[in-house]
């Protein structure tokens, strides 16, 4: 999230008189004060010129668990939330592809199809016809980067709109998956599966998710205190110590509730635990190599991006193969939960789901702004509306209507945002 | 008078019927700024064309350092050393100004963008430029006018090229920021750098300007001094008042009554 990093003024030179520190202090120029806060101060101008962040998603996470936990209180119970951790994974994968689509402006209306497609060729590859496990599961995620590619191709050089390009994909793929099922229709996947493992293995002992968390904190401060201190002898601004502890403590007290939550059921979901790694590699990715920068380059300013000598048609084709696998893997995941690959896979209101997780989350749909944890807090919120009316027995026809008016109330808030962010010269 | 970086010599392009550029001459030497004027449509996007590799000429000759060159492609004027500052600027609005100015060239350490050398990098170039802005780290989307313009100007140096081409760099400014522009391009003299500038604003170009070439209908139509030379002369270049139906027919009325 660079959009998050802190803003620093010219103040830090007078805090630290240095070579390369710029002088000059205009007295229009925004001046941020010292310490704890400063920061308080920055976070509120943010707030006004409309630089939500993820403040709406958790808003609306304490907003949902509030009602629903005092509607049933089974809802906020170590073992429905630890549920809830597990039930997310399939989704947030797939929104997280459709995280690297909207960071270019774009969108891709075919992870439904393509999630159901490549549960369904694994399915058939393993269970029908034998095959190793792990082959079959690279097969299938393979099939998806291809089948992103694909319509990569047909966006980038042939100049379709990706919209329409993925409408038909969306279509096509679905009934490509219908011809690979075949006669069989639905393919039970075993519980000893590699498939079924993936989604179903906890780590029962306790110390697994504490160890985790503390791997997590651990590094996260490793991280920021070697940057801050490379920084500080580079003579460039960097976060005071009282900001990374202050980090560093918010993340510590969720990674450690979350451990003793689940500690409270069965322990550590091993797809939670790959959902996360996969979030901080892709957040890596994204923020701090070459090629995120052109993903965000290109979603912010095309022709920019162009005459920087950036290929533009390489970012787009790779972003698409990129979303066609995080809808293979969350396919994958989709079918260990259910154990089954069938006609119905990817289908129903998961397209829907995912894209409302994703910009519930705080990707713009405009492009050029958001992160990949808000596929996981966007996942969250959908996770948990749901899994709130399941328990209270809410029919469907209900869940349809609140999770479509939730995917609207995310769009309003994030054009209000942009539209305030544009008014304060931030968009 | 050094010798010239860039030298243009009878570049001619044609666009189907259209004779845009005939004959053209330019150079431009080490520390000076060359303004290139002239009305709309008389060749002068045409001719930076030429030189930045968009379009390259159909005949002419482009000597860089005295040597000819042939730049066929955007990348090969960049090489040469050739930064281009188009109108649009073509900044990433939600990116902060380091990863403007370092788009496309990031600096890597360990495979990963090594922020705290572009950030250090960054201040140096814009301190040596004397640029203000309220920080290196806010979106340019939250910058004036001005300071985009600047930054922009900033992002072509980042290459250490010897020439530099603004294509109307103060169009759209106010008197304020025009003002921080052009002692930019002012610093961008003194830094040896040679520097082009094409804009409309006459007294932009007389104030940082040290020559000034007129083109008119894809042509030169004389190179002036900004010494010795006034507003009014370069004007009359412009609008061919020196050289237009009106006066050329009085020129054979006055040869016929001879």
């Amino acid at each position: 999230m660079s959009r998050d990093r802190r803003v620093q003024g010219p103040d830090d030179a007078t805090q630290e008189p240095a070579p390369g520190a710029l002088p000059a202090v205009d007295s229009r120029l925004l001046v941020r004060e010292e310490g704890l806060k400063g920061y308080v101060g920055e976070f509120r101008r943010k707030l006004r010129s409309g630089e939500l962040g993820s403040l709406p998603v958790v808003l609306a996470v304490i907003i949902i668990w509030t009602v629903f936990g005092s509607l049933d209180s089974t809802f906020l119970s170590a073992q429905n939330l630890s549920d809830l951790s597990q039930q997310i994974v399939g989704t947030g994968m797939i929104a997280v592809g459709i995280v690297f689509v909207l960071l270019l402006g774009e969108i891709d209306l075919s992870v439904g199809s393509v999630s159901g497609l490549c549960a369904a060729i694994f399915a058939v590859l393993n269970v029908l016809n034998g095959m190793n496990e792990w082959l079959a599961l690279l097969i299938a995620v393979t099939s998806g980067a291809v089948v992103g590619l694909i319509q990569g191709f047909f966006f980038a050089k042939v100049g379709v709109p990706a919209f329409v390009v993925t409408l038909a994909g969306n279509l096509a793929w679905n009934g490509l998956m219908l011809q690979v099922l075949g006669t069989s229709g639905t393919v039970n996947i075993p519980a000893e599966s590699i498939v079924a493992k993936l989604y179903s293995t906890v780590f029962h002992s306790p110390a697994a998710a504490y160890v985790t968390a503390a791997v997590g904190v651990g590094l996260f401060l490793a991280a920021s205190l070697l940057d801050a201190r490379r920084r500080r002898s580079a003579r460039v601004p960097s976060r005071p110590v009282a900001e990374i502890a202050l980090r560093t403590a918010v993340l510590a007290a969720i990674a450690f509730v979350t451990a003793y939550i689940l500690n409270q059921y069965q322990g550590l979901p091993l797809a939670l635990l790959i959902f996360l790694i996969l979030l901080v590699l892709l957040d890596l990715v994204l923020r701090r190599t070459t090629y995120g920068r052109r993903i965000f380059a290109v979603g912010g300013n095309i022709e920019g991006a162009r005459r920087a000598g950036i290929s533009v048609p390489f970012v787009r084709m790779s972003v698409f193969s990129i979303s066609g696998t995080m809808a293979a893997v969350g396919g994958i995941f989709l079918a260990g939960q259910i154990q089954s690959a069938s006609q119905t896979s990817g289908g129903g209101n998961l397209l829907m789901n995912v894209i409302a997780a994703a910009v519930i989350g705080g990707t713009s749909l405009f492009g050029g702004r958001g992160s990949v944890w808000s596929a996981l807090l966007g996942a969250l919120v959908i996770g948990s509306i749901q899994s709130g009316m399941n328990i209270m027995g809410v029919s469907n026809a209900v869940q349809f209507m609140i999770t479509g008016s939730v995917l609207l109330a995310a769009v309003v808030v994030d054009s209000l945002s942009r539209r305030s962010q544009k008014a304060a010269g931030r968009a | 008078m050094p010798e010239p970086v860039l030298t243009l010599r009878g570049i001619s392009k044609r666009f189907g019927a259209v004779q845009a550029l005939k004959g053209f001459d330019l150079e431009v030497h080490p520390g000076e700024v060359v303004a290139l004027v002239g009305d709309n449509g008389a060749g002068k996007s045409t001719a930076v064309k030429a030189i930045a590799g968009v379009n390259p000429p159909d005949e002419g000759v482009i000597e860089w350092q005295g040597r000819p060159v042939s730049i066929s492609r955007p990348h090969d004027a960049q090489n040469l050393g050739i930064a281009t500052v188009y109108q649009d600027l073509a900044l990433c609005d939600n990116l902060d100004v380091v990863a403007n100015l370092f788009l496309g060239r990031e600096l890597r350490r360990f495979g990963v963008l090594d922020e705290v050398r572009m950030d250090q990098r960054a201040r140096e170039l814009l301190d040596t430029l004397s640029i203000r802005i309220p920080s290196v780290r806010i979106p340019v989307a939250s910058l004036s006018g001005g300071q985009r313009q600047t930054v922009a100007i900033a992002r072509s140096l980042i290459g250490a090229p010897k020439v530099v081409i603004l294509d109307e760099p103060t169009a759209a400014l106010g008197v304020e920021q025009t003002a921080e522009v052009l002692d930019l391009v002012e610093r961008l003299r003194d830094q040896g750098l040679g520097t082009i500038l094409i804009s409309h604003n006459m007294v932009d170009v007389m104030a940082v300007a040290d020559r000034i070439a007129v083109m008119r209908l894809g042509r030169n139509n004389g190179f002036f001094d900004k010494r010795s030379t006034t507003t009014e002369e370069i004007i009359s270049a412009i609008t061919g008042a020196t050289d237009s139906a009106v006066t050329r027919r009085q020129a054979r009325k006055r040869e016929e009554e001879r």
